[in-house]
């Protein structure tokens, strides 16, 4: 038997005027309860076997583990503290932590990469982890270190540990357990159908299971687990949208809808027929016209379960997963946008279900994981939302977007007969494999399982290195056509590229990460970073010396055919052999019932006893709220610099700490004045009563975000996510097609079309009465506009003291019924309604943009959660300008904090005031009105009936929006 | 006149060689974008170059520090060409992620030492930040901030931005001998010292960029290439003109003309 090489163990620790971790994990373990705590010191582990000199150690700990300035390192003979010192002192534990064997470990990758830059050869594989000194002034039991461990310091799905001295564990190295697998289908009956697709996790229906049966009886023969796999994959409610698809009934409306998508969503698209509309539904993302020379591509995704289980990793591929999406179209990324919801982050850890990971780690783990992704791959992540409600505890969302620039015509989508088929980027292995199974098995640590199946970890490294390739490779014309590998692997990937043609797929050639991978594991793996290509013969070889160039592997897996068949071979073996017909067209459509009578809820759980509103008090309340509250600390971890195109950003105002209503882009590259303008719309507490009017809010909200800092409304279009419970309730469902209609509604009101969207459905958690709830309703809107001059943009924040303050869209309003105001604990003696669209919106916000592009307006805040007085506070604090205004004779609540759709604020100076009032003549006179005017007097005034009654100074207000 | 040009050089992960491309046109250079595997395979060539650029970015992800992977393979394969270039006094500049390179090659403060005289470490504040900060010249010294009065407003983007020095006598050692080319500033010009935000990172001194003794090897953690042109700087909706950073890239420019 042969001896494997030692492995050798570098601890790495900063000196303590520099060690910002060990302090922060202390600050976390305080929240967390673990008071007793009194420090926590944090050192990184490496583990290298191989065949080392003492000199190959010292070189390498001195050359690559530390930095002699600010760090030491010490090997296994010289540890800080020694097991039996640990034991001595009972009040000093130590737990280390180490990655699975399997999960994606770019640090172990680099230092075997620069171990042989540095002439050291004997390096044989690399393993990284942490160990952790905590010191306490009470004793700590086993089960509350495991505890901690797995609070704070790691996470079980991508991480083991161990009290004391870990041992480092590596993928082991296995032959496949199994080569290809015929499944015997044709003689099962439908129980044992229905159990097949159970115990494979296909989710897969009877209705379905009958369809894949019936194709086989007609072949002649029965599936290999490649083809049942690809099939499940292809028909999967992930790639096919089964529920947008699907034929609704409604006993109680007697209707029938024959498909959401094509009732609703598209229809709205092609009704609208914008001429600027390049592609909508058909591509990875959609693709407006910017100018002359370019186009602009627009994908958001989601990525919710992920994030669940492993938030970093859940985020970082999200945003990874919507990057390649763009990258699909050929375009160039140019920016992110980012929204998330949360469970609240104050929740008790002890009241948290079982495995469900507390909301401010999750929150923490998501912010983190853009973070590094986008900031990587150097694309400024430039606007977003962060929204609480209790919900979304066990179930955040994450939805990642990206925005790309491809030069007119340049994205090439015609495979050809005889075209290499490609595969860019990352090695594959057993990522994100029926993820939900694998993170629910126990692993044991001491079998050298691989676990990376469960999650997926992303290297923005290899992505950003894909952008190179794929940008030079579009401008080169290498490529006939370009795909992402996405969910299904290279099963889509392949497939939806050769859906028209045909292919030949060798299996073989693909670089894995560890062997023993199944074939079919291979074909469905998604594993992060790839990118597929159909590329003719004569432009490989460049290909190949862009990729040498730019360090990303390149596969050769076969060749595109005119066959109309999809065939895989294995080791000479042909392990599937599909027909594109059946594998894209087969699957029988979904019948679903709904529930369409709108249910107003009108049991409004948070409304106050309290009759007597502290105005003054409810306004900070509302500041500090945090759906409302500055988001300067997440802003400011992103770069949203980057690529020196960002005009106006996410921060504003006199000291950069303002909020924006939406992003304004001028890409550099491009010519003249044009720009982008991006912005969002999402209102889940509408949802929670009216789902139509949530919708409606939503598209009005996104689009009068973007209008508010100059965007042309005639020139948006709007991308649409949904996330949902589960379809199969018709309650759940009907408030998904009155949702659908609402997009359909407000889309067509406005002009402005879907290019592109997601469902993500079956969000469901379980409460503390141990049911299954769904999550509220969410639908996000992400507008995408066209702003003609960029010198004409503006920004919220007051400009000037002296100037007049209008309200505009004062016929919309406030309403209370799902608003903020409620949820802070205000009194209203009738909640009204949610919400809706109201009659003028559309001309208003022409108006407002024809009087923007006049220069007449100094700056423009919307008006949304928590009302005019939270938007006028917002503009006080970002111009650091007070301002009084006087209000009606009307409900003061609704006033101040009522919400409606269609409104703004504007600063307007008195020479201006003449040609601002102009533009709104006529029908729409009525829609403005002057409140009050901006002061020197670093303060915010209300009066009412001649009463001062709100008087704020702008420190206060500060104070309580920056917490 | 033909224009000077600059190698941007561009490794696994570098991510503002474009914006610093740009600003090198616009001070009136020849700027082209060269991935360092390219000199590798001698496709390029180090001496038709008259300016050397390291961008910012996350050079091979940050992995094991910010620029310590690239750093290393300027020594290793480019050892003899980076000499070549600094002795022959040709300017190099270092921004960001290029700036941790330079220092964790052992280029900066004094080229050709061994790299454990200073490093560039996570931030004070312990993450990463993406702010606006105001930069004052000090160096008269360094080409690239000779002359230049007026301070600059650009952004920083960075979590490995603080500048340390392993001894205090090193700090007077640059100051003496006028090797701190910039330092951070509060918006009126009077320099920042240790105030955060200002001084963004707990940089010591409040330094933002250091120079070699000769002066033409400079490196900064903020990006002056990212406020080249009026509608980058924040304020600009408030009827502010920030002051740009282009005056550093036409001062490397007219040196080399």
């Amino acid at each position: 038997m042969q001896i494997s090489p030692k492995i050798h163990r570098f601890i790495v620790s900063h000196k303590p005027e520099h060690d910002h971790t060990s302090h922060t994990l202390l600050k976390a373990s305080h929240k967390l309860g673990y008071e007793s705590l009194s420090s926590i010191t944090c050192h990184d582990l490496y583990f290298l076997q191989g065949n080392l000199t003492a000199n190959d150690k010292s070189r390498i700990a001195d050359k690559l583990l530390s930095d002699p300035v600010v760090q030491n390192w010490f090997s296994e003979n010289e540890e800080l503290i020694s097991d039996q010192q640990l034991k001595k002192n009972t009040q000093q534990y130590l737990i280390e932590i180490a990655l699975r064997p399997g999960v994606t470990d770019p640090v172990a990758e680099q230092i075997m990469r620069a171990a042989q830059e540095i002439g050291i050869k004997s390096l044989m594989q690399v393993a990284t982890g942490q160990r952790f000194i905590i010191q306490s002034h009470n004793k700590l039991n086993e089960k509350e270190l495991i505890q901690l461990a797995n609070r704070l310091l790691m996470n079980p799905v991508i991480h083991y540990f161990a009290l004391g001295k870990i041992t480092p564990l590596f993928p082991e190295d296995a032959t496949a357990r199994h080569e290809t697998e015929i499944i015997a289908l044709r003689e099962l009956n439908e129980q044992q159908l229905l159990s097949l697709s159970q115990q494979r996790r296909s989710a897969l229906s009877l209705q379905e299971m009958l369809a894949i049966q019936y194709y086989y009886i007609k072949l002649n023969r029965d599936p290999t687990d490649v083809e049942f796999e690809t099939i499940a994959q292809t028909w999967s409610e992930h790639c096919s949208h089964k529920t947008f698809k699907a034929t609704i009934n409604s006993q109680t409306e007697k209707q029938t809808i024959n498909g959401l998508l094509k009732t609703y969503i598209r229809a709205a698209t092609e009704k609208i027929a914008a001429p600027w509309v390049w592609s909508a539904f058909v591509d990875n993302a959609g693709i407006i016209e910017f100018d002359d020379e370019y186009q602009i591509a627009f994908k958001v995704e989601t990525h919710n379960h992920p994030s669940a289980i492993e938030p970093f990793g859940g985020a970082n591929t999200g945003l990874g997963g919507v990057i390649r999406d763009v990258l699909g179209v050929s375009a160039k990324p140019i920016a992110a946008t980012d929204i998330f919801c949360f469970g609240l982050p104050d929740v008790d850890s002890e009241k948290l279900p079982e495995g469900v990971l507390h909301p401010a780690r999750i929150r923490d783990g998501v912010v983190a994981g853009v973070q590094d992704y986008g900031n990587k791959t150097g694309i400024p992540t430039v606007n977003g939302a962060v929204y609480y409600d209790h919900g979304y505890t066990a179930n955040p969302l994450v939805f990642c977007g990206c925005v790309g620039l491809i030069p007119k015509n340049q994205h090439p989508r015609d495979p050809q007969s005889g075209d290499r088929i490609i595969l860019l980027g990352g090695r594959t292995g057993r990522d994100g494999l029926r993820g939900a199974t694998f993170s629910s098995m126990t692993m044991d640590a001491q079998t050298g399982e691989v676990a990376g199946a469960s999650v997926q970890i992303g290297n923005p490294l290899i992505a950003k290195g894909l952008i190179e390739v794929t940008v030079r490779a579009r401008d080169a014309k290498m490529y006939h056509a370009i795909t992402d590998c996405g969910a299904g692997g290279l099963s889509s990937a392949v497939g939806e590229m050769a859906s028209t043609i045909g292919a030949e797929v060798n299996l073989d050639t693909v670089k894995l990460k560890y062997s023993g991978l199944a074939p079919w594991e291979i074909w469905l793996s998604e594993a992060q970073e790839r990118m597929v290509l159909a590329v003719p013969e004569n432009k490989l070889q460049e290909l190949i010396h862009l990729c040498q160039i730019y360090d990303i592997e390149l596969t050769d897996l076969g060749y595109f055919t005119h066959t109309k068949q999809l065939r895989v071979k294995y080791k000479q073996q042909l392990v599937l052999d599909l027909s594109n017909e059946f594998l894209f067209d087969g699957m029988p459509l979904k019948n679903l019932e709904a529930d369409l009578s709108v249910e107003l809820n009108n049991s409004y759980l948070g409304i106050s006893k309290e009759t007597n509103n502290k105005l003054p008090e409810l306004l900070l309340k509302l500041l500090s709220h945090l759906n409302i509250a500055s988001k300067e600390k997440i802003i400011r971890l992103y770069d949203h610099e980057v690529q020196g195109g960002t005009v106006i950003k996410p921060l504003t105002g006199a000291k950069n700490d303002g909020p924006a209503d939406a992003c304004v882009l001028k890409p550099q590259g491009t010519k003249g004045k044009k720009g982008i303008v991006l912005a969002n719309g999402l209102n889940p507490e509408y949802g929670k009563y009216h789902a139509y009017r949530m919708a409606v809010s939503a598209i009005d909200e996104a689009i009068r975000n973007a209008v508010a800092v100059g965007a042309d409304p005639s020139r948006i279009a709007i991308l649409d996510n949904f996330c949902w419970g589960n379809p199969n309730d018709p309650k759940i469902l009907g408030a998904l097609v009155a949702a659908c209609k609402g997009c359909h509604d407000a889309a067509i009101y406005f002009g402005t079309p879907f290019i592109s969207g997601k469902d993500s459905l079956n969000n469901e958690y379980m409460a503390a009465d141990g049911k299954r709830h769904a999550i509220p309703h969410t639908l996000l809107i992400s507008a995408l506009a066209i702003i003609d001059d960029i010198t004409n943009a503006i920004t919220l924040d007051f400009k000037n003291a002296g100037n007049e303050i209008y309200l505009i869209g004062a016929n919309n309003k406030g309403t209370f019924l799902g608003s903020h105001f409620i949820k802070v604990g205000g009194y209203v003696s009738e909640l009204g309604e949610v919400p809706q669209l109201a009659e003028n919106n559309r001309e208003i916000y022409r108006q407002l943009h024809h009087a923007i592009n006049h220069k007449l307006i100094k700056s423009c805040h919307d008006i949304s959660e928590g009302g005019l007085a939270v938007s006028l506070a917002e503009m006080c604090i970002a111009g650091r300008i007070g301002c009084e205004i006087l209000l009606e004779n009307k409900s003061i609540e609704s006033q101040l904090f009522g919400e409606a759709n269609g409104r703004f604020l504007v600063e307007i100076t008195p020479e201006n005031r003449a040609a601002f009032i102009a533009c709104f003549a006529d029908d729409l006179a009525d829609e403005i009105q002057l409140i009050g005017k901006t002061n020197n007097r670093d303060s915010l005034t209300v009066k009412y009936k001649d009463a001062e009654i709100i008087h704020f100074s702008i420190d206060e207000l500060l104070k309580a929006w920056q917490g | 006149m033909i224009k000077p040009k600059v190698l941007v050089l561009h490794a696994n992960g570098t991510n503002r060689d474009a914006e610093v491309a740009y600003a090198f046109t616009l001070a009136g250079a020849d700027p082209e974008i060269v991935h360092l595997q390219q000199l590798r395979l001698n496709e390029k060539s180090w001496h038709d170059y008259q300016i050397l650029v390291i961008p910012g970015g996350f050079s091979y992800g940050d992995t094991l520090g910010a620029g310590k992977l690239l750093a290393l393979d300027l020594q290793v394969y480019f050892a003899d060409a980076v000499k070549k270039f600094i002795e022959q006094k040709k300017p190099v500049l270092g921004i960001c992620n290029g700036f941790q390179v330079l220092v964790k090659a052992g280029l900066l403060p004094t080229p050709f030492q061994n790299n454990t005289q200073a490093t560039l470490t996570f931030n004070a504040q312990g993450h990463f930040e993406c702010r606006w900060v105001t930069l004052v010249a000090q160096s008269q010294k360094c080409l690239w901030t000779k002359g230049l009065v007026d301070p600059i407003d650009c952004p920083v983007a960075h979590g490995e931005g603080q500048f340390v020095l392993n001894n205090n006598e090193l700090l007077s050692q640059l100051i003496t001998q006028d090797q701190i080319a910039l330092c951070y500033a509060k918006p009126d010009g009077q320099k920042a010292d240790q105030i955060y935000p200002y001084n963004p990172n707990g940089s010591i001194g409040g330094i933002a960029g250091i120079c070699n003794e000769s002066g033409t090897v400079m490196g900064l953690m903020p990006h002056p290439e990212d406020h080249v042109v009026d509608y980058q700087f924040p304020r600009w909706t408030r009827g502010q003109k920030g002051r740009s950073g282009l005056f550093l890239f036409k001062n490397g420019v007219n040196y080399v003309k």
